[in-house]
């Protein structure tokens, strides 16, 4: 199963991320397709993104929300939010344990064998829904300059993953670019080396702490079409499926819980009893499941 | 134990969010923001990427 999410997680990087002309063209992708919605975090000025970023277009259509609405225009994010609103009415925050590229990255480099393995400090992982209200939608759109126009303030002062994905292939590619380089720039090298370092010793740092898409998604996990439920009778507090989770829960005392990534590790590795099973609305779709090769289980 | 009006409350929950944000998409696509946003994706942006 994880090979399988594995897989999966690398498909969908490299269709988010499917332009391969731009060494090439030494620019990013200009066509249609630009305007899906990416389901995990990618930057759109990546030079082979091909779908664009809901946290970056959220920010960009806020911070000129006055202008458009001057022109009559009315843009006020309504396309973004409602396409990230539907992903995550029907399947909650499993986009970023299984489509998220800078999920996947944290995942690889959490798997280098150095250091010892740590849990994040609990009260950080509320630093990401200040993220998503103040750095997303608050700033961009109140704090404007004498032109009425605001700031992308997450990706500009925080983002690694535009860093990483756009911010150092747009160097190598128009080295023009480089001349421009200053503070804004090394703030955010050093956050996306912050991020990856702390990758290697911590699962997914970003996605806990910082990440405002996974903070918007996990709102939904209590009553998305598809999510990780628990059959109560069959469940042993055994503790098993914390040990397995990527997210540092324990599922059977956290149900629902917003930090869940939905990545099924603690269905299929850690819970040995069926206890917990993936539902599309009232259905299970995996309670009948074999179990670690021994019998059926069934309700 | 989850009762039968939890599940329901649930699953009504999940209805009244899809059609609230289908109704924002579509809102959106009839104010043409996709083309808006079509064509901030096709720019570098700069600051995003932070540089400028």
């Amino acid at each position: 199963m994880e090979s399988i999410r594995k897989l999966i997680q690398v498909i969908a990087t490299l269709l988010s991320n499917g332009y391969f002309l731009f060494p090439q063209t030494r620019n990013i992708y200009q066509g249609p397709m630009k305007v899906l919605c990416s389901p995990g975090l990618n930057c759109y000025s990546c030079p082979a993104s091909t779908t664009y970023c809901p946290i970056g277009a959220i920010q960009q259509l806020l911070l000129g929300v006055r202008f458009s609405f001057e022109t009559g225009s009315y843009f006020f994010s309504s396309y973004v939010v409602g396409s990230i609103g539907l992903i995550a009415t029907l399947t909650g925050r499993l986009s970023c344990g299984w489509l998220c590229p800078f999920g996947l990255i944290q995942e690889l480099l959490h798997k280098l064998p150095f250091g010892k393995k740590r849990e994040v400090y609990q009260p950080l992982r509320y630093v990401k829904y200040f993220m998503l209200i103040a750095f997303v939608f608050l700033f961009p759109l109140l704090l404007t300059n004498d032109w009425g126009m605001g700031k992308p303030w997450f990706c500009k002062y925080v983002c690694p993953a535009g860093t990483l994905e756009a911010g150092l292939p747009m160097l190598l590619l128009q080295p023009d670019l480089r001349a421009t380089l200053g503070y804004l720039f090394y703030n955010k090298l050093f956050w996306m080396i912050f991020f990856l370092v702390w990758s290697v010793s911590t699962s997914r740092p970003f996605c806990k702490t910082t990440c405002p898409l996974g903070a918007f998604y996990g709102f939904f996990n209590k009553f998305s079409l598809f999510k990780l439920d628990l059959i109560e009778s069959r469940c042993t507090d055994c503790g098993n499926c914390a040990k397995v989770c990527p997210m540092g829960i324990q599922f059977n005392k956290a149900i629902g819980s917003s930090e869940c990534i939905m990545c099924m590790r603690c269905l299929r590795e850690g819970c040995e009893f069926g206890a917990i099973h993936l539902t599309c609305g009232n259905v299970s779709l995996t309670a009948n499941r074999r179990i670690a090769g021994k019998k059926q289980v069934t309700l | 134990m989850k009762t039968n009006k939890n599940r329901s409350t649930i699953g009504k929950l999940t209805i009244i969010s899809f059609v609230f944000f289908l109704s924002l998409f579509l809102f959106g696509v009839n104010v043409k923001e996709p083309k808006r946003v079509l064509e901030q994706a096709w720019n570098i942006c700069l600051d995003c990427i932070g540089i400028g």
